[in-house]
């Protein structure tokens, strides 16, 4: 991995708005080819970040490089450098007096390795709706009509801005296989999300970002020391509920179970969730 | 030329759009027909020997037409565009902004066209208005149809800046043309008006553009009643070139593709 090049790499990046910094120098590396996660809050400078890395926003300090190009100004020029890369939007709503396919199919003409248009409609389970005009689709449906014409040209890179925000968990859970199928193909993802589910569900590796700065990079077994963590023992002793934090918990296992006669009444192991350690870390618990 | 053939893929692409809205359709297109039935048919005057009050209004509703169509049509929906996030995403994909252009001038001109056929179709028809006889005034016609239309497409794309959003942009832009048809001499004879509402308007392409289309229209005779005691085509080309100038450097230097 390390002899490849960054797909996007930021170093010192910062933007402020009317003299409040949102974006307080920022630090990361994105690999080519894996699924990576930036988490935070509202207001953290997700958004930000990545609308800069999108080429949508100016920088005021730091470096950017979107496949080894300035975002604000591509060295290939502005056209080549997009036709190489995918946005999913947060909020597009169009007017909708457009067909699926008349949409996509027109979308597929500005990119020069564009996918068939059919193929991407049906990838996003919206075959039967082809000829609906989009005023009609649901919100999920418009949200895979957005992901078919980020993907339409083949990127390199997709950036997926909060994807599922109102699905219901089946349409999530068929989005995120859509997701791995394209990671699978060997396309760069950078998504941000909210939902710390999603994030562990599909991430590679995973920045929590807060006030403008990364607070960590990791795995998401890994993200806040969750595999170093205490354990939380739980069990019931003589019809009184008793538990313990260790960090230990192998070894006080074995203790109690020597102790105990037979099974141990109620017992649960637990380690905190990637909320709990999530939360902890923008210091929300 | 890639730029040029994706600008005629969105102008087919506009041109659906449009058709399917039927608001669009019956408000650009239907209303100034309308319009021309109910002024044609209250005020049939005479305002000058052979010209009755009907053929100067058609004259200005044609001129109108070319400011409804494209300022108005553009300056309310690229607003509503942007709200919508449509601008964005297409900011974001490698299509150039010149072939969105293309595309805008592509639906403009053909809702204009279409325009103009309807309302000289029914002004000939119902109205008196009579067509210009001559390969002159027929090629004068063109041009100011054509130096009209891209003023007025330039002015709507450079004035689409200015509503915060798509839901108010109807409200400021409305008004206006209303205001510069009352003004150019669309729903009055021009030098009728008070000296001051003439100067206001002169500042504008509508007063020009009315003028050149009463020239063609209107018998020659009519000139005299102008306020310039002639007709000033050479004026008109004149200030519609600087607004066109105008309007393309502004559009270009303001667009805005979201509101940050």
């Amino acid at each position: 991995m390390t002899s490849q090049r960054a797909a996007i790499s930021i170093t010192g990046l910062r933007k402020s708005y009317a003299g409040k910094e949102v974006v307080a120098g920022i630090d990361l590396e994105v690999k080519p080819g894996e699924i990576f996660a930036i988490l935070g809050p509202n207001g953290a400078g997700k958004t930000t970040t990545v609308e800069i890395l999108e080429g949508y926003r100016s920088r005021d300090a730091g470096d950017v490089l979107v496949l080894g190009e300035d975002p604000a100004n591509p060295a290939s020029g502005d056209r080549t450098w997009r036709d190489r890369i995918g946005i999913v939007l947060q909020s597009v709503n169009d007017a909708g007096d457009l067909t699926v396919a008349e949409t996509v199919h027109h979308f597929a003409h500005y990119y020069t390795r564009a996918k068939n248009p059919d193929m991407v409609i049906d990838l996003v389970g919206l075959t039967d709706k082809s000829n609906s005009k989009i005023a009609t689709l649901s919100g999920g449906q418009r949200r895979r009509l957005d992901v078919a014409l980020g993907i339409i040209g083949s990127p390199e890179i997709l950036f997926l801005d909060e994807p599922t925000t109102g699905f219901d968990p089946e349409a999530r859970r068929a989005f995120w296989e859509l997701i791995r199928s394209l990671r699978d193909e060997g396309t760069t993802i950078l998504l941000t999300t909210h939902y710390l589910d999603e994030a562990e569900a599909l991430a590679d590796r995973v920045a929590v970002i807060n006030k403008g700065k990364v607070i960590e990079i990791a795995t998401p077994e890994l993200l806040g020391g969750r595999a170093q963590a205490s354990a939380t023992i739980s069990w019931s002793e003589t019809g009184v509920l008793t538990s313990k934090v260790t960090k230990n918990p192998t070894k006080f296992l074995l203790e109690l179970a020597s102790r105990m006669d037979g099974e141990i009444p109620d017992l649960t192991v637990t380690r905190p969730s990637l909320e709990e350690i999530y939360l902890r870390m923008i210091g929300e618990l | 030329m890639k730029i040029l053939r994706i600008g005629l893929l969105r102008g087919n692409l506009e041109i659906k759009q449009f058709l399917r809205q039927r608001e669009s359709v019956v408000f650009t297109l239907a209303f100034p027909v309308i319009l021309l039935f109910i002024f044609g048919s209250v005020f049939k005057n005479t305002i000058a020997p052979g010209v009755t009050f009907s053929q100067y209004f058609v004259a200005g509703m044609v001129a109108s037409g070319l400011v409804n169509t494209g300022f108005q049509q553009l300056a309310i929906s690229i607003p509503i565009s942007r709200d919508f996030g449509t601008l964005k995403r297409l900011r974001g994909t490698p299509m150039s902004p010149i072939s969105y252009f293309i595309g805008k001038a592509i639906v403009v001109t053909a809702a204009m066209l279409f325009q103009v056929a309807l309302l000289l179709g029914f002004g000939a028809l119902l109205f008196g208005l009579q067509l210009p006889t001559s390969g002159l005034l027929w090629l004068r016609f063109t041009w100011l149809i054509l130096l009209g239309s891209a003023c007025s497409t330039v002015l709507g794309i450079a004035f689409s800046a200015i509503p915060k959003s798509g839901r108010g942009a109807s409200a400021i832009v409305s008004p206006i043309v209303i205001i510069l048809q009352f003004f150019s001499g669309v729903f009055f004879v021009f030098s009728d008006l008070p000296k001051w509402m003439q100067s206001f308007a002169a500042i504008f392409p509508l007063k020009w553009l009315t003028q050149g289309m009463r020239s063609v229209f209107l018998p020659e005779s009519f000139a005299t009643r102008e306020a310039g005691h002639s007709w000033e085509i050479g004026r008109i080309a004149l200030i519609l070139i600087i607004w066109l100038i105008v309007g393309t450097v502004l559009s270009i230097r303001t667009f805005k593709w979201s509101e940050e």
